[in-house]
């Protein structure tokens, strides 16, 4: 069959938990309840950087109702989602690293006597200075928030790469652009709260279900936190409303729903309000880039130079691999022949910065993609014929050795800035509107595990049965992002079977075969050709038994619309179902497994394992804003997507991913922000005061597909969930300075920056008049 | 103390014993033990927690149990009959508008009140209406899209499987 000749992929399919959804009935941790269920609650730090003197919880203890109460002396074991470098403990030991950490936690018979346990704990704090931003952490003289670390002071991570000579291709360039970005601090705001419920069966078995992205890691964390043998733990994934990162990382709720249960010889639940959320965080690093691009005569990229320092809050987290993604991710997708890198990552007294969709790309895009628009405009070309020039081709390795096995990224930017007239537009629109050209990139999956293992990074079963179906068993977790559909409509075009027929289980370490997790974008490629493989095996054992029935020989055959028949004969063909009952009557139960590992890659130099992927996805936008002179507001009016996700294999989804994207990504362009007070505290963590974008905010949106098709991955998809946030903000900070002439280098660009800068613009004008 | 309330949700009346202090969302879910009504923010915010009190749109999250009696009051799993969708949900499955689903039951409220008040809203109208529940995941288009396709099933223009 040709490759863009499918039954079921790359046409719209409903997703089959829609009508749960939509009736309520889907489940999340929240909704559980079990008989003797507890209910768990966290006592917080009031102080953001304090060793811990004593904690007396006797008073509570005696509170009727309460059933356990735990201290992070009972638990001083230390993890961390990098294996090689734990610096987090479910309750804070000895110390406390910021305002809101938790240091006590309570299980009681309902909320509100939990609630009234934690105030009867009495915490005694020895006070250390606090600092609230990279620049007092790394103060001369400053007290190490942690205090084995092995940077100094309190660097969390310093790392540099050096690729060709950036020194000597700034000396031969035409033109030289330098700048300093700054991004701010913001969550990811999933709708659904964490939540978690443990349970212990008589045999000392730990049952806990989580909304979490990563069931392996959870799974991990618990043995190694709780000392239990793996085998004796079930992660079981619920629904999970939303991640975007955020639960791609153990949540300290988690944790402690195990301690409380195993303490208290009950379930509990522990489930986070919105400021507990606000307070676990992990969302996008605020990073101040020095960052300094040139060019030749043609607009040719010479070399970019690259300073960073990311703020990383107050424990480690994703962070180191943040920092390596950012250098990964600095150059593409552009031809660069010389880039110099050097970043670090500060402790703060603040909670931790972490994994936000798109990690890595966001910040290194935003001040890239904005000084090649300004390098453009400066150098008297258009900001479009600059980046299609030095846009990659269809094939690419990076200086640093990453190898891109399939771009259409120049075909992006080309039907962006058709469907959006952005020829037409750019420099041509009144003051006040305008419009900003910007493209992004991102894996589809990563090519190593955070710790040495060889084991393959997705695996999936299927078993077919002509009782009860088809069922794809795959540790893959459905976050919101519609994978179980992905995989379902994998098999049904493997087995030529309508997509309604096959069950997906998902999310599940007891039940599905090992599965890495729901991040960096690589649930459609990874879980994808497991599934496909196991598809495949599945048809390896049922073709033979059909080419004899047929008598016809085994390589002519095909599964589709329910049958399996022979290519070349039409007529001769047999019922899917009637092969599989043969195969069972003669064989027994009838399953398969596929399983799949990146190809890796790496290089001699530090962090050369970092950034690899099979495939990458490409897009490019035309942002357009209308700047109400006025009062200041921004307002973005339209944005022309081009997407290059591969073949997509549910399109509706996809440009469900690439709205929601472009949505979250305005909202930090132009009003989200947490806000930090002196003393560590958050001074916003609240739907009200911290603002997302409300369905009166959003633009007009035109994504579109560019026609794709990677050969080498599963029906030819690459990544769509996080490649399409990496243009927006740049794009919107191009369209403002198209708008106004004001050049913004930091986010959010709010009402009061863009009057502020409108009034300085004028008084310079003045004065040049 | 306790008090001894009738609340009727869904057409159904339960009597129930409520906190004076306990919010409708926390009887919904945990007394009466419908799960479908979801807890975002529990402040007000999010909209996550939208009932219809009387036909209109509330927060359950900030709205007291005591002051609900004598009401109508209908969750999401009083839209529906049985397998039978009511045709706004039946249109956010149509359209793609559904991701997570957390915001769901809470948007498909909201928007029913709107179109039994107003059939045809204007793209601006369902905005405006729905702005007030917050979607993480979709970035509204399709909600939007959604609940003029709701309108038009509802109005008869056209039919489930013309979509
Ligand atoms: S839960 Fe009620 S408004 Fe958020
Ligand atoms: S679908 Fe996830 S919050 Fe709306």
């Amino acid at each position: 069959m040709s490759k863009h000749d499918f039954d079921v992929i790359g046409k719209d399919q409903k997703r089959k938990d829609g009508p749960k959804k939509v009736k309520g009935e889907h489940e999340f941790a929240d909704d559980i309840q079990f008989p003797m269920m507890l209910h768990g609650r966290i006592k917080r730090s009031d102080i953001a950087h304090a060793r811990i003197i004593s904690i007396d919880t006797s008073k509570a203890e005696a509170l009727a109702g309460v059933k356990a109460v735990l201290i992070g002396s009972e638990t001083p074991i230390k993890y961390g989602i990098v294996p090689q470098m734990p610096t987090e403990y479910a309750l804070a030991h000895q110390k406390v690293r910021f305002y809101g950490e938790p240091v006590a936690a309570v299980a009681a018979v309902d909320p509100e006597t939990a609630e009234r346990a934690l105030d009867l704990i009495e915490i005694e704090y020895e006070a250390l200075p606090v600092y609230t931003t990279p620049e007092q952490a790394l103060a001369e003289g400053a007290v190490k928030i942690h205090e084995d670390n092995k940077f100094p002071g309190n660097i969390a991570y310093e790392a540099d790469q050096n690729f060709g000579d950036v020194d000597e291709a700034f000396k031969n360039s035409h033109y030289v652009l330098e700048k300093v970005f700054k991004t701010s601090y913001v969550n990811h705001v999933f709708m659904e709260p964490h939540c978690a419920v443990s349970k212990f069966d008589t045999n000392g078995e730990l049952f806990i279900w989580s909304t979490t992205q990563i069931p392996h890691y959870l799974h991990t964390h618990l043995a190694k936190v709780l000392q239990m043998d793996m085998n004796k733990i079930h992660v079981k994934v619920t629904g999970v409303g939303g991640g975007f990162g955020g639960k791609g990382e153990v949540s300290n709720n988690e944790l402690i729903s195990a301690l409380l249960a195993r303490k208290a010889g009950r379930p509990v639940k522990v489930l986070y309000s919105r400021k507990d959320v606000f307070l676990q965080h992990r969302g996008r690093h605020p990073i101040e880039m020095r960052v300094k691009v040139g060019v030749d005569k043609e607009g040719m990229i010479t070399g970019i130079d690259y300073n960073g320092t990311m703020d990383g809050g107050s424990y480690g987290g994703w962070g180191l691999v943040i920092l390596f993604y950012t250098a990964a991710m600095l150059h593409l997708p552009y031809n660069v022949r010389n880039v110099r890198f050097y970043a670090r990552r500060i402790y703060t007294n603040k909670p931790t910065c972490g994994a936000m969709r798109g990690l890595g790309g966001v910040q290194p895009r935003f001040a890239l993609e904005s000084l090649l628009d300004q390098i453009a405009i400066d150098i008297g070309m258009s900001p479009y014929e600059l980046k299609k020039k030095n846009a990659i081709g269809l094939s690419h390795e990076t200086v640093s050795g990453q190898v891109v096995r399939h771009s259409e990224f120049r075909k992006c930017l080309d039907q962006a800035v058709a469907n959006s007239g952005y020829l037409e537009k750019h420099g041509k629109l009144p003051f006040g509107k305008g419009i900003g050209l910007a493209g992004g990139y991102y894996i589809s999956g990563t090519a190593y595990t955070l710790y040495m293992a060889y084991k393959p990074h997705s695996s999936a079963m299927i078993r077919v049965d002509n009782e009860s179906g088809v069922t794809v068993y795959c540790g893959a977790t459905d976050i919101g992002q519609g994978s179980d559909t992905v995989l379902g409509m994998m098999a049904a075009e493997k087995f030529g079977l309508p997509f309604e027929s096959i069950h997906v289980v998902s999310g599940d370490t007891s039940l599905a075969p090992f599965d890495l997790g729901t991040f960096a974008s690589r649930v459609t490629v990874a879980a994808g050709s497991a599934v496909c493989k196991a598809a495949d095996n599945v048809l390896e054992k049922l073709k033979p038994v059909a080419a004899i029935q047929l008598g016809v020989s085994t390589d002519q055959l095909e599964a589709r619309q329910g049958k399996i028949y022979s290519v070349f004969e039409k007529s001769k063909e047999i019922d899917f179902w009637k092969v599989v009952e043969k195969y069972i009557d003669a064989h027994g139960p009838l399953t398969a497994t596929g399983n799949y590992t990146p190809p890796r890659r790496t290089g001699n130099f530090k962090g050369a394992n970092i950034g690899h992927s099979p495939t990458y996805g490409f897009s490019a936008q035309c942002t357009e804003v209308d700047i109400d002179i006025e009062t200041g507001e921004v307002r973005v009016i339209r944005v022309t997507e081009a997407g290059d996700c591969g073949q997509p294999i549910n399109p509706v989804s996809v440009e469900g991913q690439v709205e929601g994207s472009i949505v979250m990504g305005m909202g930090q362009a132009l009003f989200e922000e947490l806000k930090v007070g002196k003393d560590g505290r958050l001074l916003n963590p609240s739907l009200h005061d911290y603002k997302v974008p409300t369905a009166t905010d959003i633009p007009e949106l035109k994504t579109t597909f560019v026609d794709s098709y990677d050969p080498d991955s599963p029906f030819g998809a690459k990544e769509a969930g996080e490649g399409p946030i990496q243009p927006v903000i740049p794009a919107i900070f191009n369209a403002v300075y198209d708008a106004i002439g004001v050049r913004f280098t930091e986010m959010p660009i709010t009402p009061e920056k863009v009057l502020r800068a409108l009034d300085e613009k004028k008084k310079q004008e003045g004065m040049q008049s | 103390m306790k008090k001894l309330i009738k609340l009727e949700i869904n057409g159904e009346n339960f009597d129930l014993a409520v906190e004076p202090t306990a919010y409708l969302i926390d009887v919904i879910r945990e007394s009466v033990g419908l799960t479908g009504t979801k807890k975002g923010c529990g402040i007000g915010d999010c909209g996550a927690c939208t009932v219809l009190i009387d036909g209109r749109p509330a927060l359950s999250c900030i709205t007291l149990a005591v002051a609900c009696t004598g009401k109508a009051i209908t969750t999401i799993e009083g839209l529906s009959k049985g397998t039978e969708l009511h045709p706004v949900q039946r249109a956010f499955i149509d359209k793609g508008a559904v991701q997570c689903g957390f915001c769901t039951p809470g948007m498909v409220l909201s928007s029913k009140a709107l179109l039994d008040e107003n059939p045809h809203p204007s793209q601006d109208e369902i905005k405006t209406a729905l702005a007030g529940n917050l979607c993480r995941c979709t970035g509204y288009a399709k909600i939007v899209e959604a609940v003029e396709h709701a309108g038009q099933l509802l109005s008869g223009e056209v039919t489930h499987e013309q979509a």
